[in-house]
């Protein structure tokens, strides 16, 4: 089957992390098929960023880890929220909601003098 | 994510491991994904190869984990020690509390040790460690003339053995490759007097003569306006000054337009061309003790004719060393001197640094300072140790507690020294105050002869070394108590009192050791500062040679018109009038005093031994006659000079006993006749005995009187009076008296005699006050490590006590028995003492004078002292012993 891979921009990661932890604490290998399934196969997270971006969250303390055990069984890190991550989260939504909106904006311009303020 | 079972918890038993985390944590991502795979149908090797490829390169990704785990593990167990340091200083901080006394004591003790070696190395700092203030001072040289003339008459020759003609100063400028620039300043400071008039009260000045290129040699930026100019240095150049910071601020209120105003010298208007800037002294430097105002241009031509006046200082150029500029120097003088047959010697020099010429006298001094404060906090440190481990033993029970809970022996330790360090920090504060104090003190005594005194300060560099030495000081005195008290039988130590007896000896064993360390570190100084003490009473002691009690000096002037014939006149008449004032005994004038400045000429016999390389230097003064006995110099044959003796009759001189040994040996010199003071021969007419006239230490070498009514090379003029009365009081009748001669006589003040002795004993009172306290402090010390150890050891017997006196031993044989004890530690701790001190006086010989470095007399004297301050530090728990009620002693035993 055929995917449209779209690249990911540079800190974006980060908030869909984030985002993918709000409903409790999650294993790597669950957030990436959190991720997968809730952006409709549209998004595909490498392993290879995926780690090193949840440990640097880490070590920002805006997540935390335990070890736990996971459906099948086995030893597993799962993280959580911190307080400080939730304050993140919430912080990145409401940037990412404004600036798609302006890039929007811009992208469904009809002409160079049709801003809606100037109109 | 289900919860974890038991013993899955405790995979990490043996502590955190960031790297086997980051693989589980991958293979965890693997196996899964390969299980999804197999479940889509995979077969379980191909689904395991597909996983790896999607992942891609694990072995990467595992790295970076590595990485930001084990920075995350750090910062973790960073901030753990942070929590653990926290609580340990709180819980010290609490402790402190409830022993007010123990804290005040230690801190106390600590600052007292932390602030002499701050102090000291404030001082060591400034002269021998920092550069001297200007730019690439190190490659700043120092020329000393004379280095191919014996020491003996080096030391004849004085000052004027050491300087420079013009003509050399110039010739060698010119020719020399080593030096990017050669400066030079005129040494014979008052040869002319400066006088500021027209701004207040006419003011005597202090001045002195630069080339033209000096400041920009030693690479100094005036604050205000320029340097000189080549022009201004000319003969018949225009009449320049630069004010000095301090004359500037104190004398013109800091006028910011005083640059281009003219102030009237000497009757004659200077225009101020620059302000020096605050951070250069000119006399902290080269003059130390004397207070300079105002540099003005040399003109070499004027000095071309004055023989050696001038010192020389050099900047090499870059990559130079001072020993390639040494073997030019040694080249190309004598080359010069072959160049001018008419030079008076070939200027062999010796290049030092100018730093080694400014500090380099004092090095062995402070370095022995150094080690003064070194030994006081080293018995700071051993009587704190032994503080602390008197409290340990109150507090072993609370250890053995803890530990008995879990902490490890570690764990204990560093709360310890935690305790000990936040005792030495605080007491490093104290201490820092008071080394403050001491620096202050020091900076602020402007007579002393110490260079760069003005600029002792504590600076950044001894907060450094506060640090430092709080750090050391505090481990060093915590870790053996540390280790004594947290190791031991916890068992032992839990239980109760009688078996803690054996513990208890073994801790007094250790205790005793220290207190004897103590003593003999105690007893090193004393010696050491004994030794020197003896030294400083013997050069207090030296005969002079004349009487500086009951005497005071103030620079005169007079107007004889540049008339020669007229002075003799004047003078008389100056000091007829000064002679009648109520009070005054007598009174004399003399260009130069004793152990101020000094020149020298040559003196030879006639008919005597004229060969060439025979010493002939003598040291000069022109006196008035009744400046001998004004000044309680003793003629010891002959006669004084007299008004008689005038420009027309026979020429006449007086010796001293060293000249006169040297040039009429065995034979009776008055009446016979000398060469080299003028043109024609001269002739003695008195012998008096040798006079002190560079300083106490050194004998006298030759010297000549010359009456100044009979040579007109004089080098200023100063009054000396002999009174019945304080000199001070004189001052102001004085004064009148000599402005109704001279109008223009400047304010001037009395100083006592007695001020050139002070100033000349200077640097060696300072250094033997400084070695003395210390050396009391450390005895001070000492007895209060012998009152702690004696004073333990009778409270931990208290028992053993008691039942000896219910058996029947008295009083006076429990006293005895303390006292012996610490008789016993003292007697081991002297004997050390002494062993060491045996090495250290040789160390210090240099710095003795006239006192053996092994001065039996000084030795005993200082080792009974110290048995003395033991016994009665011993004495006062002896007493308490003998009080033991034998009762109360065993019902709470």
């Amino acid at each position: 089957m055929d995917k449209a891979k779209l690249e990911l921009f540079r800190g974006t990661l980060d908030v869909l992390i984030l985002k993918s932890l709000i409903w409790g604490a999650l294993h790597g290998y669950s957030i990436t098929d959190f991720i997968r399934r809730q952006s409709g196969e549209a998004l595909l997270v490498e392993e290879g960023t995926l780690y090193p971006a949840l440990w640097r969250l880490e070590s920002k303390q805006l997540v935390e880890a335990e070890w736990g055990l996971s459906e099948n069984n086995r030893k597993a890190k799962f993280y959580r929220l911190t307080p400080a991550g939730r304050r993140q989260l919430q912080q990145e939504s409401s940037n990412w909601a404004a600036y798609s909106v302006a890039v929007a904006k811009v992208l469904g311009a009809t002409g160079l003098n049709s801003s809606e303020e100037q109109a | 994510m289900k919860p974890i079972p038991l013993w899955r918890r405790y995979a990490r038993l043996l502590g955190p491991d960031p790297a086997a985390d980051v693989k589980d944590e991958l293979r965890f991502h693997l196996e899964t994904k390969t299980d999804d795979l197999v479940r889509q149908g995979w077969r379980r090797g191909a689904a395991r190869d597909e996983a790896e490829r999607q992942f891609g390169d694990v072995y990467a990704v595992q790295k970076i984990g590595e990485n930001l785990g084990g920075k995350m593990e750090r910062r973790k167990r960073f901030k753990d020690y942070w929590i653990e340091c926290n609580r340990d200083v709180r819980y010290t901080l609490r402790n402190l509390r409830n022993n007010p006394g123990f804290a005040a004591v230690a801190i106390l003790v600590l600052a007292l040790g932390i602030g002499a070696n701050v102090a000291v190395f404030s001082v060591v700092n400034v002269l021998l460690l920092r550069p001297l203030p200007f730019p690439d001072s190190q490659r700043l040289v120092w020329f000393r003339g004379g280095k191919s003339l014996p020491a003996k008459a080096q030391a004849a020759a004085g000052l004027s053995g050491e300087t420079y003609t013009a003509d050399a100063y110039e010739e060698f400028k010119r020719n020399n490759r080593s030096f990017q620039a050669v400066t030079a300043y005129q040494t014979f400071y008052s040869s002319i007097q400066y006088k500021l008039t027209g701004n207040g009260e006419p003011r005597q000045l202090g001045v002195v003569e630069v080339a033209d290129n000096f400041l920009s040699t030693l690479g100094i930026e005036p604050a205000l306006g320029r340097g000189f100019t080549q022009e201004e240095c000319q003969k018949g150049g225009r009449p320049a000054a630069m004010l000095s910071y301090y004359f500037w601020k104190n004398q013109f209120a800091a006028d910011p337009a005083i640059v281009g105003k003219a102030v009237t010298v000497n009757g004659k208007p200077v225009t101020v061309v620059g302000v020096l800037p605050a951070s250069f002294d000119f006399a902290s430097v080269f003059a130390p003790g004397m207070k300079v105002d105002l540099l003005v241009p040399a003109v070499m031509d004027f000095w071309r004719t004055w023989g050696n006046t001038l010192a020389v200082v050099g900047r090499l150029r870059p990559g130079v060393t001072v020993a390639q500029a040494q073997d030019e120097a040694d080249r190309l003088f004598p080359h010069l001197k072959v160049v001018h047959p008419d030079w008076y010697e070939d200027y062999a020099s010796e290049l030092t640094t100018l730093r080694d010429h400014v500090t380099g006298k004092l090095h062995r001094s402070l370095v022995v300072l150094w080690f003064a404060v070194g030994a006081i906090l080293l018995i700071v440190c051993v009587n704190l140790s032994n503080l602390q481990l008197s409290r340990g033993a109150s507090r072993g029970k609370e250890l053995a507690m803890r530990r008995a809970l879990g902490a490890s022996r570690g764990r204990l330790i560093r709360q310890l020294l935690t305790e000990s360090l936040v005792l030495s920090m605080a007491g490093a504060g104290l201490g820092l105050c008071i080394a403050f104090a001491i620096v202050f003190y020091i900076g602020h005594q402007g007579s002393m002869t110490l260079p760069l005194l003005a600029s002792m300060r504590v600076d950044a560099a001894s907060l450094g070394w506060t640090l430092l030495i709080a750090v050391a000081a505090g481990v060093v005195f915590g870790v053996a108590p540390a280790l004594k008290m947290s190791g031991g039988n916890l068992q032992k130590a839990l239980k109760d009192n009688a078996s803690s007896m054996a513990a208890g000896r073994s801790h007094e064993r250790f205790r005793s050791t220290l207190v004897v360390s103590e003593i003999a570190l105690a007893c090193v100084l004393l010696v050491g500062a004994g030794l020197l003490l003896r030294s400083f009473l013997h050069v207090l002691d030296v005969d002079l040679g004349f009487q500086p009690d009951h005497a005071a000096s103030m620079q005169v002037d007079y107007d004889d018109g540049g008339k020669f014939a007229a002075r003799g006149p004047i003078l008389q008449e100056m000091l007829r009038r000064v002679s009648a004032l109520p009070g005054v005994e007598s009174a004399g004038i003399a260009d130069m005093l004793p152990l101020d400045r000094n020149r020298s000429w040559e003196l030879t016999a006639v008919g005597g031994d004229s060969s060439k390389d025979r010493i002939a230097a003598a040291f000069v003064y022109l006196v008035t006659p009744g400046y001998i006995p004004t000044l309680g110099m003793r003629l010891r044959e002959g006669r004084d000079f007299a008004w008689s003796d005038t420009p027309e009759s026979q020429h006449v001189v007086i010796i001293n006993e060293a000249a006169a040994r040297r040039e009429w040996p065995g034979q009776d010199p008055v009446g016979k006749m000398a060469n080299g003071i003028e043109k024609n021969p001269v002739r003695v007419i008195g012998v008096i005995a040798d006079v002190r006239e560079t300083s106490l230490e050194a004998a006298s070498n030759p010297e000549v009187y010359i009456p100044m009514t009979q040579n007109a090379d004089v080098e200023g003029a100063t009054l000396v009076v002999r009174a019945r009365v304080p000199p001070e009081s004189l001052t102001s009748s004085v004064l009148a008296a000599l402005r109704t001669l001279n109008p223009g006589q400047p304010a001037a003040e009395f100083k006592p005699l007695q001020s050139l002795v002070d100033h000349a004993v200077s640097p060696r009172r300072f250094f033997v006050l400084l070695v003395a306290i210390f050396s009391g402090l450390g005895v001070l010390l000492a007895a209060l490590g012998i009152y702690g150890v004696v004073s333990y050891s009778v409270t931990q017997k208290t028992q053993e006590i008691g039942v000896r006196m219910a058996l029947g031993a008295t009083t006076g044989r429990v006293m005895c028995d303390v006292l012996a004890n610490t008789l016993r530690l003292t007697l081991a701790g002297v004997v050390l003492g002494t062993v060491a001190s045996l090495g250290v006086a040789r160390l210090i010989a240099s710095l003795l004078y006239s006192t053996s470095p092994w001065d039996a007399q000084t030795f005993i004297t200082m080792m009974l002292a110290l048995v003395t301050v033991a016994l009665i530090a011993g004495y006062f728990p002896a007493r308490r012993a003998s009080r033991v009620s034998p009762m109360t002693a065993l019902r709470n035993g």
